[in-house]
């Protein structure tokens, strides 16, 4: 079955995940020296650099190694560069949020760096069982950094409220992964889809439950509706930059796996697609709707990650070639914006005593007139407004949609984007809008922050006027894929 | 080449004001005019530059921007879009110079907003590609979100988010039908196109057509707005600034009705003649109840807000009517009525300036105190009513003319629209400006300033010169007129054929053309 060069022990495969994980053990032996534990960030950042060097020389060379287990193509690389990325976004903009909240530990880069790696581990395999692996590996981490802040009640319960419904998320996946063993007798997606006819044929019953169930686990982790109800409350207790991380890469993570074993492995099984469908109109509607009435603007931002998990649920509904290049377009798009934005609210955050509430940013206009010109920019790109590469992103998938024949799904999904119109441009109005009341603290701009702040707007701009670039790029992925 | 240098010169002159330090207001409001009487200038020089008899499509310029959608940035005018750039940017001036002493606080980001939606608007009337098209669609939203929503009256965010969310809601389902109609070309011919050109030449099936037509047209009947989409435009004209309602009316209001000329009647004929009655229907609604519930107003600018709604009835019923002289006249009035009634908001910005109110109660017997602008007011007033010699007159006149011989109870339903308009405009301007001076606070009213007359007097003048010599608009308007319908035509009876029999005829069509306006010529002289 396999080719003999699938069989060989090859390292330059994970020499991506090998970096951060080097990274990741030096931060973890000098955090007991005094003097190097400032050197954690650099340490981390140097890590996470030479992963995304690697990663990027990967890029056009498709490996298969460790007997099959796992697998580096154009697939894995993009989403490789994606999570480095947003990693490194998270660092730049967590060291002075921490610093101030005097939760400044050196492990927070050390678990940053594993997460990262369990992502990557995510995203290169074929193996549901070395898919499953990763998910843990990635997860662990984040229930830690989600308790991060040992003071603070919220984040105590953030950590608590990912571990018990993470754990419940990985049971069902396991259950999944089980029932699929046992139908087809081997937890490598290419040998199922290969088999897909016999299996289905014989063991249908067992292994469409199986199906259903890991669909059921991963729904858990990209925040699907009906298994969100963990999102709001973790987003808003955990230390901002960590929400941050949240929203991008285990989801980003989540949605890669998913476009392994479904449009990959059981890319014949018909009955998923109705599946996704629902799926993606609750998750749109309701985390539409939901995040109308929310004062708070973490909370906000956590219903609106879930709906556009939703706008990226359609394209799975969709499936095929162009479906799939427009959810990793999407993917990419939305990290841009809402690190972007969770960077200006951790920077409004730092100023001590301040709860993220939305009327907290009422005048920000007048006090700090870039960073509230930039905050608008970036809601709306989230609501979609050109020319942000917001819009390109939902042009790009609904177009796919239509291309697919859904067009009343496309309806469903331009409607949802209507109705996020005004909860985005609620902060607009109340940083713009709305009378100057109390003081605002002078804003430092540290280097860090000024790195995220351009390389997210320019990202914004940039790419939504020009997104020619990252359309190839997104669709590399895919063709070497299938 | 050129008409990027029109769309992106109010853009440019937008990053430069990021330069000038936001306290120095003088050199912020110099510099915006400036900006907007070059952007003028450029039009004006478009404008002579526009060659009649030629091809329909002029300073075409084409690039592909994402190739692998087949969006290419493409620009081009004919005409309609001619004459309404010129509007556009004839009317930023006036729009720019009313904001010199109204607008006090954040100055800088008043004329940001003001430049960023001219960009807006003239890249709207200038793209020639459905993407383009609906990115500057979009992206006018924001500037006039901030203008309504930062510098306007009492009730300003509620009117700033209602115009944003009733806009929205219509142009992303527009959104959709775009993407379908690519996917349509793409279904034909292999590729995505979101061409203008080469969608309008694709045939679709007529029910698809209806399909397509409706999520276009409640795009375009929110923008216009006819009834009943129109309740956002009350609200957001009362609350803007008298800059704001003066682009508003004068210009985004046209948005709509350019849109159903430039894409609805040529790319879906079949749905076009289809949905003629209902939308004929509602525009009559909309003028006979616009006029009688401006006639009912208080305040003189939600009068004018309303008679817009009146006004711009007659012109979708003049689109309707599907013929030449009243498609002619429909785009006559939509400049006639940018012009007409950008200066009755200018003319209610100035006395409000002055007292601060607009309640019509308020004023009585300024023909004394202020002579001057009592003058001009009566000219824009018996122009907004269509009295002959006055720009008014010759769209309505040409509308009517088309409408009779359509559809004759329609065009004396249509009448007594004009007939309404001249009793709340005249009752209006008689309870203002003539007997006596009761008020004791009018009676130090300052007549108009020199920069209020520079503000008004051109656009007096280009309210006669319509009305006695509208030749030369004509001249430009009458071909791509004639094209649109020859577009319908030809697909109409070509139904059938396939798609690039179908470009040929379409081309061919234009040819012949051609061919009609030399003859015509030959004959003249």
């Amino acid at each position: 079955m396999f080719d003999t060069t699938a069989a060989s022990i090859d390292f330059s495969i994970i020499a991506p995940e090998i970096a951060l994980l080097v990274a990741a053990f030096i931060i973890l032996v000098s955090v007991y020296n005094e003097s190097m534990r400032n050197l954690a960030p650099i340490i981390a950042t140097l890590g996470l650099l030479a992963s995304l060097i690697i990663a990027i020389e990967q890029m056009g060379n498709p490996k298969t190694g460790f007997f099959g287990m796992v697998s580096c193509d154009d697939f894995t690389v993009v989403f490789k560069i994606l999570f480095v990325v947003s990693s490194l976004l998270v660092l730049l903009i967590g060291r002075r949020y921490f610093a101030a909240k005097n939760i400044d530990r050196p492990e927070f880069y050390a678990l940053l760096c594993i997460s990262t790696m369990g992502m990557m581990v995510m995203a290169s395999t074929t193996d549901l069982v070395v898919i499953f692996l990763g998910l843990e590996i990635m997860s662990v981490p984040l229930y830690v950094m989600a308790g991060m802040d040992k003071r603070s009640l919220e984040s105590n319960e953030a950590g608590i409220k990912y571990l018990i419904m993470g754990a419940f998320a990985s049971g069902f996946l396991l259950m999944g992964i089980a029932f699929i063993f046992g139908s087809s007798g081997t937890t490598d997606l290419r040998l199922i889809a290969a088999d897909f006819q016999f299996i289905g044929e014989n063991y249908q019953l067992y292994f469409n439950a199986g199906a259903v169930l890991t669909l059921v686990g991963f729904a858990f982790k990209v925040a699907a509706v009906p298994f969100h109800s963990w999102v709001p409350d973790v987003y808003q207790g955990a230390p901002t930059p960590v929400t941050a991380l949240f929203s991008v890469g285990p989801k980003a993570a989540g949605f890669a796996a998913l476009l392994r074993i479904f449009n990959f492995g059981f890319e014949g099984l018909e009955f998923i697609s109705d599946i996704f469908w629902m799926l993606a109109v609750l998750t749109m509607t309701v985390g539409n709707i939901l995040a109308l009435r929310q004062g708070n603007i973490k909370r906000m931002l956590a219903y609106s990650s879930i709906a556009h998990a939703g706008y990226i649920l359609v394209a799975f509904a969709v499936g095929g070639s162009a479906a799939m290049s427009a959810a990793i377009f999407y993917l990419f798009a939305y990290g841009l914006f809402n690190l972007g934005s969770f960077a200006i609210i951790t920077q409004l955050e730092i100023r001590s005593g301040c709860k993220s509430e939305l009327s907290e940013l009422s005048g920000l206009s007048k006090a700090h007139p870039y960073l509230s010109a930039a905050l608008t920019v970036f809601m709306l790109a989230l609501a979609g407004f050109p020319p942000t590469v917001g819009f390109i992103g939902k042009f790009y998938l609904f177009t796919a949609a239509i291309d697919g024949g859904f067009i009343w799904l496309t309806v469903i999904g331009v409607l949802n984007s209507f109705i996020s119109v005004y909860y985005y441009l609620r902060v607009v109005k109340v940083s713009f809008l709305e009378k100057f009341e109390g003081t605002f603290a002078p804003v430092k701009y540290t280097p860090a922050m000024m790195a995220v702040l351009l390389i997210t707007l320019a990202g914004t701009l940039g790419l939504g006027i020009f997104p020619e670039k990252l359309l190839e790029f997104s669709k590399a992925a895919i063709f070497a894929f299938l | 080449m050129e008409l990027s240098l029109l769309t992106f010169f109010p853009a440019i002159g937008a990053l430069l004001l990021l330069l000038v330090p936001s306290k120095q207001h003088d050199t912020i409001k110099m510099v915006s005019l400036l900006v907007a009487f070059i952007t003028f200038l450029i039009s004006l020089w478009l404008y002579f530059a526009f060659d009649p008899i030629a091809h329909p499509m002029q300073f075409q310029f084409s690039v592909p921007w994402i190739p692998s959608m087949g969006i290419s940035y493409h620009m081009g005018i004919d005409g309609i879009s001619l004459l309404l750039i010129v509007m556009t940017a004839l009317l930023m001036i006036p729009a720019i110079l009313c904001s010199w002493k109204s607008i006090t606080k954040s100055v800088k980001g008043f004329y940001i907003s003001m430049l960023l939606l001219a960009t807006g608007m003239l890249g709207v009337f200038c793209s020639l590609d459905l993407f383009l098209f609906y990115v500057f669609w979009e992206v006018m939203l924001i500037p006039m979100y901030f203008i309504i929503g930062l510098w306007g009256g009492q009730r300003r965010l509620y009117a700033a988010i209602k115009f944003v969310l009733f806009t929205m809601f219509g142009s992303l389902l527009m959104l959709v039908a775009i993407i379908y109609m690519a996917f349509e070309f793409k279904s034909q011919t292999g590729v995505y196109s979101f061409d203008m050109i080469a969608l309008t030449g694709m045939p679709i099936d007529t029910q698809v057509q209806m399909w397509l037509f409706g999520a276009f047209a409640l795009a375009f009947a929110i923008k216009v707005p006819l009834f009943p989409f129109h309740t956002w435009l009350p609200d957001a004209h009362v609350e803007a600034p008298t800059a704001g309602s003066v682009i508003l009316a004068g210009v985004l209001l046209k948005l709509g009705t350019y849109g159903f000329i430039r894409i609805c009647m040529p790319m879906f004929p079949e749905a076009t003649v289809a949905f003629t009655p209902y939308i004929s229907v509602l525009a009559i609604i909309a003028i006979i109840y616009g006029a009688l519930v401006a006639m009912v107003q208080k305040d003189i600018k939600s009068l004018v807000a309303f008679s817009s709604v009146s006004h711009m009835g007659f012109v979708m019923l003049g689109l309707f009517a599907l013929n030449t002289q009243a498609l002619e006249g429909s785009v006559i009035q939509m400049i006639n009525h940018g012009i007409s009634t950008g200066a009755l908001f200018l003319l209610v910005g100035m006395i409000y300036e002055r007292r601060h109110t607009r309640l019509i109660s308020e004023f009585g017997g300024l023909a004394k105190v202020m002579p001057v602008f009592s003058t001009i007011f009566l000219i824009v007033t018996l122009s907004s009513i269509g009295l002959p010699l006055t720009n008014g007159f010759v769209g309505e006149f040409l509308i009517l003319l088309g409408l009779f011989k359509v559809n004759t109870t329609y065009a004396i339903l249509a009448a007594t629209g004009v007939i309404l308009s001249a009793c709340y405009m005249l009752w209006m301007y008689q309870r203002v400006i003539f007997g006596k001076l009761t008020n004791p606070k009018n009676e130090k009213l300052l007549d108009l300033s020199l920069r209020e007359k520079v503000i008004l007097i051109p656009l007096v003048v280009l309210i006669f010169w319509i009305g006695i010599y509208p030749k030369p608009l004509f001249d430009r308007l009458s071909p791509s007129i004639r094209l649109v319908q020859e577009q319908m035509q030809s697909r109409a009876s070509a139904a059938k054929t396939s798609k690039f029999e179908l470009v040929e005829s379409v081309k061919e069509s234009d040819y012949n053309y051609d061919a009609t306006i030399e003859d015509r010529l030959e004959k003249v002289k």
